[in-house]
């Protein structure tokens, strides 16, 4: 059985639909950065196999640029998750309703 | 065949350690779980030709991120169950499909329409890791820079962040304000 571009596809939304699902599912913060990074990661393996079914290096170029940002991402939101923690002593989303959001 | 096996095996891994990484109530669980995703994902990449990818994935979700997730979860106590308060799973759910669907539409759109041309086709004799240098560093130079002084700024956001009293800025500090924080590192 050949396995295709489609096949890369499925699984790579089966990946995001996880991902959503623990971006709404979490409360903790550190929680939700997990869920995020499994969507950057889904979306890297769509690009990835776009990439190489289409004999183009774009994709390819795009999710390096997809894992530069989140790499950029984890060290700011920790380093503010952190200052968060030290003020109030929690990271659980529902107490962050300063905003009243 | 052997692409079929390993497309199959590596995509059942990973999506069962992603699910664990998400449902999970034991924070320690989920990082070892997407831990195993991350790495169990270059197989992907290796088997779609992209080896550069691959290996960037393995070094810099696996080591560095997860690294620094290890080192984030240090300030926390780990230890007892995270309280996750979901009120209407219904909601939930189909919020995850609808997405999902949006997903698929997003990525199906260019195939449908079949007039896709390679923009930077594959050249041949040269091995995956020339061929995105050559990319990298002609067509794509400035975004490479450009994410370059992004990654500049988020480490100094996080040294300035995570980093002990380094929130006084002592250029808008009076003589005796700096004073008084030496003798206090002093003592």
């Amino acid at each position: 059985m050949e396995i295709g571009l489609n096949h890369y596809l499925v699984l790579a939304t089966i990946l995001f639909a996880i991902g959503l699902y623990g971006v709404m599912r979490r409360k903790n913060l550190l929680m939700l950065f997990f869920a995020t990074e499994i969507l950057l990661n889904s979306v890297n393996i769509g690009f990835a196999a776009i990439s190489h079914y289409y004999g183009d290096l774009t994709g390819q170029m795009f999710a390096f640029f997809v894992i530069a940002i989140a790499a950029s991402e984890v060290a700011v939101g920790l380093g503010l998750l952190i200052v968060w923690y030290k003020r109030h002593n929690s990271i659980d989303l529902d107490e962050m309703t300063m905003m009243r959001g | 065949m052997f692409e079929a096996v390993s497309f199959y095996l590596f995509a059942f891994l990973v999506i069962v350690s992603f699910w664990i990484a998400v449902t999970t109530s034991q924070a320690l669980y989920a990082l070892t779980a997407l831990a195993a995703g991350m790495i169990l994902i270059s197989g992907f990449y290796f088997t779609l030709g992209a080896d550069f990818l691959g290996a960037v994935q393995i070094v810099v979700y696996s080591g560095a991120v997860l690294a620094l997730y290890a080192f984030g979860m240090m300030f926390f106590d780990t230890t007892r169950d995270v309280k996750e308060k979901n009120p209407n799973k219904l909601i939930v759910g189909t919020l995850a499909v609808l997405s999902a669907i949006l997903a698929i539409v997003i990525l199906g759109a260019p195939i449908v329409s079949d007039n896709i041309v390679a923009l930077y086709p594959d050249v041949e004799s040269v091995g995956n890791i020339q061929e995105v240098g050559i990319v990298l560093f002609t067509k794509y130079l400035v975004p490479f820079e450009v994410a370059a002084v992004m990654l500049l700024v988020a480490m100094i956001a996080g040294i300035v962040l995570a980093g002990k009293k380094m929130d006084i800025s002592l250029t808008k500090l009076s003589d005796e304000e700096i004073e008084k924080y030496k003798r206090e590192e002093l003592v």
